[in-house]
């Protein structure tokens, strides 16, 4: 389809009435309407004018939006004022509402010491520690000429130790997770080409120190490393240094790469609000080729390993990639079912291939209601989808009917859609369990389930067919991260929807009187991985389940019960008489409403956030089904990680 | 200086200052715009140079001392750079 159509949806309003009609709408009330535009006003000019904007009418509209609230605190040794609206802005949307605290100048140290801190008081859910080479490493940053090779290896030593006292310091106080920045390699040593003869120069002790640091971070749950060099690379060093901007401001960044610093923050802000994608729906005509395959044919369209086929490939490998940190892939296309599959499973260019997607919809159905249908097929909300799609009328037209889907926006030049796609902060994760690798396989195995359990007369059938196996274990080192992640992705099967990090995770295990389980799951089409979580609380006479989730792609498979009657046989032999445990109802998790109900368990009492629900031990018969395997692990705790 | 140049300084400085663009003026300065402290100041200097592609010189900065003393240091480096 052409770019040229013409179409009312695509709103084509000027700037300056795009503000005016944000404020009209603010004015009337409509504020999602309000918000939404606002949104297309900061895509369409992503400027640090537009960002103040942004900002201000956002005071007036936060309240009134179902945003992610998050905040986080910048330290520094330099101007990072300018960046925030920016940050705001971009932080909104992805449907955040971000909070920044910006602390004073160099004062890092003091703020993390002092536990009554405004770093403290503000209680960030992210740290982000923005300090530069001239302030961390002063001796290696100015006349390192001057300095003899040995003071030089102890100054970064001495560095090194900094920073590790520094950051068990901050994890002494806070369980909020912390970006560092990696310290910035001069562009023009003082020794010119000489520094890079040897790996003891300016250089390469800074890249010792960065190494180091990583090593510590690696050591501390949520702890992480933003590769400055890296960034400032991608850009261009020339660009994004401003001499004169830093010796009258301390703003060492260009006015035109603020927006890419925000950006970067964003990288790592996004995956930790849980704000994350799980599948990315795909186009195919012009997106995943060149051309129309129901037009051009196989031999007519283009992609491969010459350009400009090789454009494709590239976006080919990006969504590979994204695959294998566990994000779906699907496809969502307007044409006939047999050429679109026969491009896809024996065109000799294709780099992806059908069975590398979970869902397809090949039809000439809209867009938005196909979306609608793969978001059920895979068991996901329709927020955790994206959409990639070259035509701008199927990218508004679905932003219009599915606001809630994370729509990119390529660029008209299909050389530049891989690193587009790349660049997107939705697609970001901090760590990858081993069920991210292998989400894809997991899903294909679901399809064969469903197909077999059609041909079942009883449920019952069905569960001895499956052959499940469950394994039951404290959660360990290992575990750790998946069941974090859980806690933070699970929406439908959560009977409290409590979301932690793996630092608090790892905080509970340290305390005897909470006890941590997951549960992995096997049957006879594949390992599903650990896909349930429940933390119990002791206290007197009960035992409180705190979290208890299951991943949606077991749900109904009889697993939950099997994972309720080891926390009540577990609580019965630690001497408690009662498993009590609330449900916390939210827009998601009607699938667990009636959970305690069909255990046996009575309704306590009921308020305003859920109900309260208790099974007496002593005279409960919950006991988990004989068709599923049980294997239970003993008591290990966490030791590795701070 | 040119009307267009005028509307588009206005518009950045209706932002950074957050105040109606009717309410802007070739006169209006820190001393009529209360939001038009140091820091804002910074603001409107990045949201010009990104918004122009130009770099001011600290000597430029300076003088920015009304609307209508930036819209003419815009338009001279924008004709510079022609």
């Amino acid at each position: 389809m052409s770019e040229s159509i013409s179409n009312p949806m695509l709103g084509e309003h000027h700037p300056a009435n795009l503000r005016a009609e944000v404020e009209r709408l603010i004015a009337d009330g409509t504020f999602d309407r309000a918000s939404r535009l606002l949104m297309e006003l900061w895509r369409r000019d992503p400027a640090p004018a537009a960002a103040s904007f942004v900002t201000s009418r956002l005071q007036e509209l936060r309240d009134k939006l179902a945003l992610t609230k998050f905040k986080v605190a910048i330290l520094r040794s330099f101007t990072v004022e300018p960046i925030v609206p920016l940050l705001r802005a971009e932080a909104f949307a992805y449907g955040i509402d971000l909070e920044v605290h910006v602390g004073d100048f160099n004062t890092y140290m003091q703020d993390v010491l002092d536990d009554q801190s405004s770093l403290y008081r503000f209680a960030p859910n992210a740290v982000v520690l923005a300090v530069r080479t001239d302030v961390a490493a002063p001796e290696l940053w100015r006349d390192f000429a001057d300095l003899a090779p040995e003071a030089a290896q102890q100054a970064a030593e001495r560095t090194v130790r900094g920073y590790e006292r520094w950051i068990g310091a901050f994890r002494k106080h806070s369980q909020a997770a912390l970006i560092i920045h990696s310290l910035e390699r001069p562009s023009t040593p003082s020794m010119g080409v000489l520094d890079s003869q040897s790996e003891t120069g300016q250089s390469g002790l800074i890249r010792q120190i960065n190494r180091e640091v990583r090593r510590i971070a690696e050591g501390f749950h949520g702890v992480y490393s933003l590769d400055y060099d890296a960034l400032v690379a991608r850009h261009g060093s020339e660009h994004w240094h401003d001499e004169r901007k830093w010796l009258t401001a301390r703003l060492p960044i260009a006015a035109g790469y603020l927006l890419q610093m925000a950006r970067e923050w964003m990288r790592f802000i996004v995956p930790l609000s849980g704000r994350t994608v799980k599948v990315l729906v795909v186009d195919l005509d012009n997106t995943l080729w060149g051309g129309v395959i129901g037009e051009d044919g196989m031999a007519g369209v283009k992609v491969g390993p010459e350009y400009p086929g090789a454009a494709y490939q590239a976006l080919h490998r990006a969504l590979l990639d994204l695959s294998r940190k566990g994000i779906l892939l699907a496809v969502c296309s307007k044409n006939n079912l047999d050429d679109a599959m026969e491009a896809l499973e024996k065109h000799p260019g294709m780099l992806v291939r059908a069975k590398h997607f979970s869902a397809m919809r090949i039809n000439w159905t809209d867009k938005a209601q196909n979306l609608r249908e793969i978001a059920e097929e895979l068991n996901v909300g329709i927020d955790s989808l994206a959409f990639l799609d070259d035509n701008r009328f199927e990218r508004e037209q679905v932003r219009a009917a599915l606001p809630e889907v994370t729509v990119i926006d390529l660029p008209k030049n299909p050389l530049e859609y891989a690193s587009a796609l790349r660049k997107c902060a939705a697609f970001e994760r901090l760590t990858l369990s081993a069920e991210d690798q292998q989400r894809t396989e997991m899903y294909a195995a679901q399809k064969q389930r469903a197909g077999a359990e059609q041909t079942f007369q009883s449920k019952e059938d069905f569960f001895r067919f499956l052959e499940q196996e469950a394994e039951l274990e404290p959660v360990s080192d290992l575990t750790l991260p998946r069941v974090a992640q859980l806690t933070q992705k699970t929406n439908q099967f959560n009977l409290t929807t409590r979301r932690y990090t793996e630092t608090q995770i790892a905080e509970m295990v340290k305390q005897p009187d909470w006890h941590i389980f997951s549960i992995k799951v096997h049957d006879r089409f594949g390992d599903h991985g650990l896909v349930g979580v429940a933390i119990t609380h002791d206290a007197g006479e009960q035992c409180e389940v705190d979290t208890f989730l299951l991943s949606c792609r077991v749900i109904g498979r009889t697993v939950e019960t099997a994972l309720l009657a080891h926390l009540a046989e577990s609580a019965r032999q630690r001497g408690r008489n009662r498993l009590v445990g609330w449900f916390l109802p939210t827009k998601k998790n009607a699938p667990a409403r009636d959970f305690y109900q069909q255990h046996g368990f009575e309704r306590q009492e009921t308020n305003g956030a859920g109900s309260l629900w208790t099974l007496d031990l002593k005279s409960s018969t919950l006991r988990s089904p004989d068709w599923i395997k049980l294997k239970v692990a003993t008591e290990t705790k966490v030791g590795g990680k701070n | 200086m040119t009307a267009r140049t005028f509307e588009q300084v206005r518009s950045i400085a209706s932002d950074i200052f957050g105040i109606s663009p009717d309410k802007i003026t070739t006169e209006s300065s820190p001393e009529t715009i209360e939001t038009w402290d140091s820091m804002q100041h910074l603001n409107l200097v990045l949201a010009l140079e990104e918004k122009f592609g130009v770099q001011l010189e600290p000597e430029d900065i300076e003088q920015m001392n009304s609307i209508g003393a930036v819209a003419a240091l815009v338009e001279k480096l924008q004709s510079a750079a022609h």
